[in-house]
């Protein structure tokens, strides 16, 4: 787009750039503060103010965290829902996707209105609780994997890539020797990376993220993600984890909280600038084929 | 492979039926591979999804756990009219109502009017930098965006307090007083959610002609109406849908965000249908009461999200389904 480099056009762009500018500030700034508060002396922190340079570097926060083994076990505990739930959601949704995006395939639109049906209405908390619990899931780690297994949407937007794959190059594979299965596996799978890393941060995302399922299905606090210690811990303000006998007075809960969000955000910081290109680009996918 | 087994063409009655009952059964072994592999999937959204579907009979019983769906006493509509009839019923509603009406108000358009500032930025580099920000809050967890939130506006310590004694001397106990909550609650998914949004604008726009604007221009047409002429019309479909989507979820005020924010203080506006069904159903253990105000909203969703898409359509709009 291009236009007349008037006095109007430019000021037009200098409120847009402006706009945007703080806009961009604005969403990454509480990170930041976060961050500086979580590494600042707590003396420091009491005296209050906007921090985002520590002028009195202080790892007393970390170290407090780290005297019990609750954060580490709860950290341990999403790592482990995250990694073996996205596993589980990726397969069970390809798995069912590719059959789906067969048009030849029978039965296949009633399948496809059952799922869309599941978006529209649903039982409600009350009566999925009890399936959960009459499975016998409450209380294990599956209960925060298998009831979400497949995301309905997602299972239709990989649908419609995999609708987009050249019938010819499985057909030829076929042709080969290849059952069905190994044509997912070995050819539409590969062919499918960069939606297959979108699906995959954003179950990661969700998984990592979780913690109403736990709070509902999870009695037993050596099972909780870092998610539920979070919200202990920042929400409900119990600023003591575990039972260890260190001196709260000279710690500021604050730095403490600020901590443990770090953790509990940390790794989606990390993963998010690799896959930030994929997602935009598996986002437009679905979206301007959904 | 892909031979489509045409229907029969001509016959007529049971010799048709029977023919066409043999092509299927011959199609299904065929494909049998495929309905091995749909097995699963199929048979999670059954457990997960329908089963719970079947549970609502609960709400028409007086559902006990060891007696299960068979044995549990019917009682008919005496839950659903319990819920019309307490006083409670009103409260939740106009709580549920007001913030979704918030939430079309103040959040809808965001993404919107920021898309269309991105949209207009030619520094690519400037453009993926902004981007690349504003997407992030997206990914963080509702505790954590809460727990931010706490801290920055407490009021012992919280930044935005002492900013505020700073300039004015006295401080808000914004995490206390109800009237901020429907507030708070806005401002949090604003900050989490308004970047993310813009996604699906911008690939909208990505797809407009840009010859469109070259025609535009030599008709002497400035900024403002080419954003009104042309931009404006390529994304009005998405809008309807996404608009379309948002009145579907009408009632969903986003469970676990208000979850975290409910305390003692701010229940009085800030309950809603599901933080209802939860405390009635999962801490006060009155399944049947809760499933049937669970279902009551999930039907109100129904009819809304299909109400939507019928009066989308009627504006020869595209519709969702």
């Amino acid at each position: 787009m291009s236009y007349d480099k008037t006095l109007g056009n430019r000021l037009l762009d200098f409120v847009i750039y402006g706009v945007l500018l703080v806009t961009a500030i604005l969403c990454v700034i509480p990170f930041l503060y976060v961050l500086a508060v979580s590494f600042t002396d707590p003396a420091e922190v009491a005296r209050g103010g906007m921090i985002l340079f520590p002028k009195e570097w202080s790892l007393a926060a970390y170290r407090y965290i780290f005297s019990t083994d609750t954060l580490l076990r709860s950290l341990l505990v999403s790592v482990y829902v995250t990694v073996l739930g996205t596993l589980i959601n990726l397969l069970f949704t390809s798995l069912m996707a590719y059959p789906l995006a067969k048009t030849y395939l029978r039965g296949r639109q009633t399948i496809l209105l059952g799922v869309l049906f599941t978006m529209l209405f649903s039982g409600g908390l009350i009566p999925s609780y009890f399936v959960v619990k009459s499975l016998g899931l409450t209380n294990t780690l599956w209960s925060l994997m298998i009831p979400s297994a497949i995301s309905a949407f997602n299972l239709i937007v990989l649908k419609n890539f995999f609708q987009g794959i050249p019938d010819g190059l499985e057909d030829s594979a076929k042709i080969d020797g290849c059952s069905d299965l190994g044509v997912l596996f070995r050819i539409v799978l590969p062919l499918s990376m960069p939606a297959m890393a979108t699906f995959a941060l954003f179950y990661a995302v969700a998984h990592w993220n979780q913690y109403f399922n736990a709070v509902l299905y999870i009695n037993d606090n050596t099972k909780w993600p870092v998610q539920v210690l979070l919200r202990e811990i920042v929400i409900l303000a119990q600023s003591r984890i575990g039972d260890t006998n260190i001196d709260d007075a000279e710690i500021q809960p604050l730095t403490i909280r600020m901590a443990v969000i770090v953790f509990a955000t940390l790794p989606i910081l990390l993963v998010y600038p690799f896959l930030q290109k994929h997602f935009t680009k598996g986002v437009l996918l679905g979206s301007v084929k959904g | 492979m892909k031979a489509e087994s045409a229907w029969p063409a001509g016959g007529s009655g049971a010799d048709a039926r029977l023919k066409s009952r043999s092509a299927w059964l011959r199609d299904v072994i065929r494909d049998k591979w495929l309905y091995l592999m749909l097995l699963p999937g199929v048979a999670y959204f059954i457990i997960f999804k329908y089963v719970p579907m079947y549970g609502v009979v609960m709400a028409f019983q007086d559902f006990k756990p060891h007696l299960g769906y068979a044995d549990s006493p019917w009682v008919g509509l005496k839950h659903f009219r319990r819920f019309f009839a307490e006083p409670q019923f009103w409260t939740l509603f106009r709580n549920t109502v007001i913030l979704a009406l918030y939430n079309m108000i103040f959040f809808f358009p965001l993404p919107i009017v920021l898309a269309l500032m991105m949209n207009e930025v030619r520094r690519e580099r400037f453009k993926r930098f902004v981007q690349t920000l504003v997407y992030i809050p997206h990914f963080v967890s509702w505790v954590v965006v809460v727990g931010i939130f706490y801290m920055l506006l407490t009021t012992e310590n919280g930044v935005l307090n002492e900013l505020l004694f700073y300039l004015f001397g006295e401080k808000v106990a914004f995490l206390l007083e109800p009237e901020w909550f429907r507030t708070m609650i806005i401002t949090q998914s604003i900050w989490k959610e308004v970047g993310w949004g813009t996604i699906i604008f911008l690939a909208a726009l990505a797809g407009v002609d840009l010859q469109l604007y070259e025609a535009a221009r030599i008709d002497g047409a400035g900024r403002w109406r080419q954003l009104w002429h042309i931009t404006l019309p390529a994304i009005r479909s998405t809008i309807i849908i996404l608009l379309i989507l948002r009145l579907g979820n009408f009632l969903d005020s986003g469970f676990e965000h208000i979850f975290l924010m409910l305390t003692p203080t701010n229940r009085e506006v800030g309950e809603v249908f599901d933080t209802y069904v939860y405390v009635k159903g999962l801490t006060q253990a009155q399944y049947s009461y809760s499933a049937a105000v669970g279902l009551f909203k999930s039907l109100v969703g129904l009819i809304l999200v299909l109400g939507a898409n019928r009066l989308a359509k009627k504006f020869g709009e595209e519709g969702v389904y």
